[in-house]
């Protein structure tokens, strides 16, 4: 029944979507900005941009109406470090854009670019979407080198140019995944990284890297140029560690380099420097969930990571997941079942993906000028019983279909079906 | 040898002084004979003892029994290990110790029957991971219990999300992996101290793209129409094993000195599955591959009892209620390799709805922790398409459901009169994110208590190491 009224409400407002001015009235809104958490709340959407967020319930002139009473409203979901639009079936089936191989053009891995490879034809974009996943920051998962590439912030709305902002971010591993692909040790991966860095600053002209020129860097020449913007401060440095020895040595790299926008990733042990992460200002992208020791960096792995990092000041990102994505709700639910708060759970889904990979002017936070991605769920987003019943993407209704939905409703009509399975759609 | 010759000369001067020629012959065979030779069907017998415990009732509680009833204000009483009573109002005896579980809920423990803890597991180091025997596709001779590292932090975790027993399986790679154990799980010494006394022993199989994908170019199968070649002449030769100590048995019973069959620790196991002593769990993806496999378990008169992550089983939830074989399935996973590329997330309401038997499994050391939001998930997604199902009812997946694949219903799994004191408390509706295990009883004994660090189990690989006891 409830699915039918879902129905039901994407039918009427499909038919008048055009009037592309939208109020969502009613709901208990999550903003992610200073507003906080409204009661009663209304959104009012016009076009591809958020007009408003206020406690009033009244809908001007010209907005159509979506009920959201009872019902939770939340910015559209952010995918914090996934490998969406990059693979479709991880394993013996295929091209994997989110793994790279050595080739001539990079020595050190920073020039792999995945705005280049990314889907939006993907199922997985539609999978995600209709669980309240908008947008999301994809990379690549696995090189042989010293940098997993240049990632992207990428809209989930299957539309033609999916790439919302290329060149996102670098990433680099210093924990035993990057040690081991790079001479077996940290004592070789740490001067590798320093000496990378170090060059990428030296570089200051073009006509040092034009091919007149002479060039005998750790790097190549693309490398340096993708590490620019990195060492520059404009976009951000990913660092995947989980030891707090590694994680001292990410934040004593950052007092090196203050300029470099340094991101911890994974960071199961982070807890133990929380302080300190606060101090120097560097945030964290976290699976809640990973409690156990898979490997001696990991010895101090617990589900209080996240509420320990949200005591000490550290911003908190939560959703490392590629296929189920859509379970970063359930992971931050879980983070809230071990104390972290409810509002900074969903902080860690929205405003603070947008902020670690400087989109929040457009993504991750409800308020004026911000894009329309938008969520009206049937009840608390982070209960596992609950869902997504409206998603807007750029002021656009989605719709509510998926590869697995229409699996789904395939095999529960041939039940009552005359049909062979393959005639049902 | 002399005492053989001693043993003819009495017997043949006893029988001739009764003159029976017939007679006489078979009682020299008889004398003949050897000892009989017969297979231990035990020899890493159990030595699981149960906690301390003390009786118990919970009060004014919300309780699942397990079998579909749910039960507002409750009250369960459980004393020398069994459930006493349960209901609105009993009558306790005053010495028991009183838990009061108002706004709480209480369940049967969580059985997972898809663990690898202990053959794969934490730390994952290469000289940990004792899951597979992956040097030839058929090992049947191969049993988890064997690899099974007691030491396993997983297995406290997995306590703290309410799991009471387990299946451990040998991995997926081989068509026939080995020999599965049934464990309690109250993390001790050693594998036969976990050892669930009295559970029959399962085979692990597998279907489809692992097997061929390991021995693709080791001598295959590289193919799904090699993997059931494999399967199938392993039954014929088991069969064959069969008849070899039926044979045996017969002669020996009809008095003669028969050679007993060359020992095959590999057809033994195959041997215990067409006897039915042993259960087959196998491994399956796709929906045309478990009807296929069906079929080799009728060809060949065994039960499988359970298709292990049977990703499309919700395509041929028909065929399973026919031929009884559960399913024991994620909430959600699905993408990481083609046969797992059509999973959705109502399966495990559509098997349901089927009339099959549905069990929700983890397959993993995280998912074994939070079985109940996985059930939960399935739940929800299942009322979004129209599969009405009360939660009382949906929690038959998460613990009857597997002790009856399992073959312990008669022992756990549900929250009956007589039944093992396998109890969960949970501090809120166990359908919720938030809600945690608050109380673990394995056997009436207290083996988690959330508000007691001192009841946290710490594995010897984590003592006097970063985290030690801390909450995990």
């Amino acid at each position: 029944m409830k699915s039918l009224l879902t129905i039901c409400l994407l039918a009427t407002i499909s038919s008048s979507a055009l009037a592309d001015k939208l109020a969502i009235v009613g709901g208990k809104v999550f903003t992610g900005s200073e507003q906080g958490t409204l009661e009663n709340a209304t959104v009012l959407i016009n076009g591809n941009k958020i007009v408003s967020v206020s406690a009033s319930s009244a809908v001007p002139e010209g907005y159509q109406s979506i009920d959201a009473s009872g019902k939770y409203v939340t910015p559209g979901l952010i995918g914090a470090y996934t490998q969406l639009g990059l693979v479709e079936v991880s394993s013996s089936a295929g091209t994997v854009d989110a793994s790279v191989s050595s080739n001539p053009v990079s020595s050190t891995g920073a020039a792999y670019d995945v705005s280049y490879a990314i889907n939006p034809d993907s199922s997985l974009l539609a999978i995600s979407r209709v669980e309240g996943f908008t947008s999301a920051v994809s990379g690549i998962s696995r090189s042989d080198s010293l940098f997993h590439g240049l990632g992207a912030v990428i809209t989930l709305s299957g539309t033609g140019d999916s790439v919302l902002k290329s060149r996102a971010f670098t990433a680099v591993d210093v924990g035993n995944g990057g040690a081991d692909s790079n001479g077996g040790s940290r004592a070789a991966l740490w001067v590798m990284l320093e000496e990378a860095i170090s060059e990428a600053m030296q570089v200051s002209t073009a006509a040092q890297l034009s091919p007149s020129s002479q060039w005998h860097g750790l790097n190549s020449r693309a490398d340096v140029k993708a590490l620019k913007p990195v060492v520059n401060g404009e976009t951000p440095l990913l660092m995947f560690a989980d030891r707090a020895a590694d994680i001292r040595q990410i934040i004593a790299f950052k007092q090196r380099n203050p300029k470099i926008k340094v991101v911890l990733v994974k960071g199961m042990e982070a807890w133990r420097v929380a302080a300190e992460l606060a101090d120097a200002n560097i945030p964290v992208i976290i699976d809640p969930e990973f409690n156990l020791p898979g490997s001696f960096e990991q010895l101090g792995a617990t589900l209080a990571n996240a509420k320990r990092l949200e005591e000490a000041g550290v911003m908190v990102a939560i959703g490392m997941e590629t296929h189920n994505i859509r379970l970063a709700t359930q992971h931050a639910g879980n983070a809230v079942a071990f104390g972290m708060s409810w509002e900074g759970a969903m902080a860690a889904l929205t405003v603070n993906p947008a902020r670690i990979f400087g989109m929040s002017d457009s993504l991750g936070m409800l308020k004026s000028g911000a894009k329309a991605d938008v969520v009206v769920w049937s009840g608390d987003p982070l209960e596992v019983t609950e869902a997504p019943e409206v998603v807007i993407i750029n002021g656009e209704m989605v719709e509510m279909t998926s590869r697995q939905i229409k699996l789904r409703d395939r095999y529960q009509r041939r039940v009552e079906s005359q049909q062979t399975s393959q005639y049902i759609r | 040898m002399t005492t053989s010759l001693k043993q003819f000369g009495i017997t043949a001067a006893c029988c001739c002084a009764l003159l029976l020629s017939a007679c006489a012959e078979d009682k020299a065979d008889k004398a003949e004979q050897s000892p009989k030779v017969t297979i231990d069907k035990n020899p890493f017998p159990s030595q699981y003892t149960p906690l301390p415990g003390a009786p118990t009732v919970i009060t004014g509680v919300t309780i699942l029994d397990g079998i579909g009833n749910k039960i507002d204000n409750g009250m369960v009483y459980f004393t020398n290990g069994k459930i006493a009573a349960i209901g609105e109002n009993l009558d306790i005896p005053a010495e028991a110790t009183v838990v009061d579980g108002t706004g709480k809920w209480v369940t049967p423990g969580i059985i997972d029957v898809h663990s690898h803890l202990g053959v794969y597991p934490n730390p994952s180091t290469h000289s940990h991971s004792d899951g597979n025997e992956a040097i030839k596709p058929v090992t049947a001779n191969v049993w988890a219990e064997h690899s099974v590292w007691p030491q396993d932090p997983g297995f406290g975790r997995a306590l703290a999300g309410g799991v009471t027993a387990l299946q451990i399986l040998p991995g997926s790679a081989n068509l026939f992996g080995g020999r599965s154990v049934v464990l309690k799980n109250v993390p001790d010494r050693t594998m036969q101290e976990m050892k669930f006394p009295d559970a029959p022993y399962g085979l692990k199989m597998a279907c489809g793209e692992n097997p061929k994908r390991v021995y693709g170019k080791k001598g295959g199968p590289s193919t799904r129409m090699g993997n059931v070649a494999g399967y199938r002449q392993a039954w014929a030769d088991a069969e064959n094993y069969m008849r070899a100590w039926e044979r045996y048995e017969a002669d020996y019973e009809a008095g003669k000195n028969p050679t007993p069959p060359k020992r095959d620790l590999n057809l033994d196991t195959l041997m215990g599955v067409l006897k039915d002593e042993i259960r087959v769990h196998m491994h399956c993806y796709r929906a045309d591959e478990m009807a296929v496999m069906m079929d080799v378990m009728k060809e060949f008169g065994y039960q499988i009892y359970s298709f292990q992550h049977g990703v499309e089983a919700y395509k041929i939830g028909d065929l399973l209620a026919k031929n009884n074989v559960c399913s024991a399935m994620w909430a959600d996973w699905w993408g990481f390799k083609m046969e797992a590329y059509d999973g959705i997330r109502e399966n495990i309401p559509m098997v349901h709805e089927a009339g099959a038997c549905a069990i929700v499994h983890s397959d993993s050391d995280l998912g074994i922790q939070r079985l109940n939001q996985e059930a939960a998930k399935a739940w929800s997604d299942g009322r979004r398409a129209d599969i009405e199902i009360s939660q009382q009812e949906a929690w038959i997946w998460l613990s009857a459901n597997p002790a009856k694949s399992l073959g312990i219903f008669d022992k756990t799994g549900s929250l009956e009169v007589g039944k093992n004191a396998d109890i969960v408390l949970w501090s809120d509706n166990p359908f919720s994110t938030y809600a945690r295990a608050d109380k673990v009883y394995i056997d009436g004994g207290l083996a988690f208590d959330l508000s007691d660090p001192a009841s946290w189990p710490v594995a010897d690989f984590e003592l006097g190491q970063v985290g030690e006891g801390d909450i995990k």
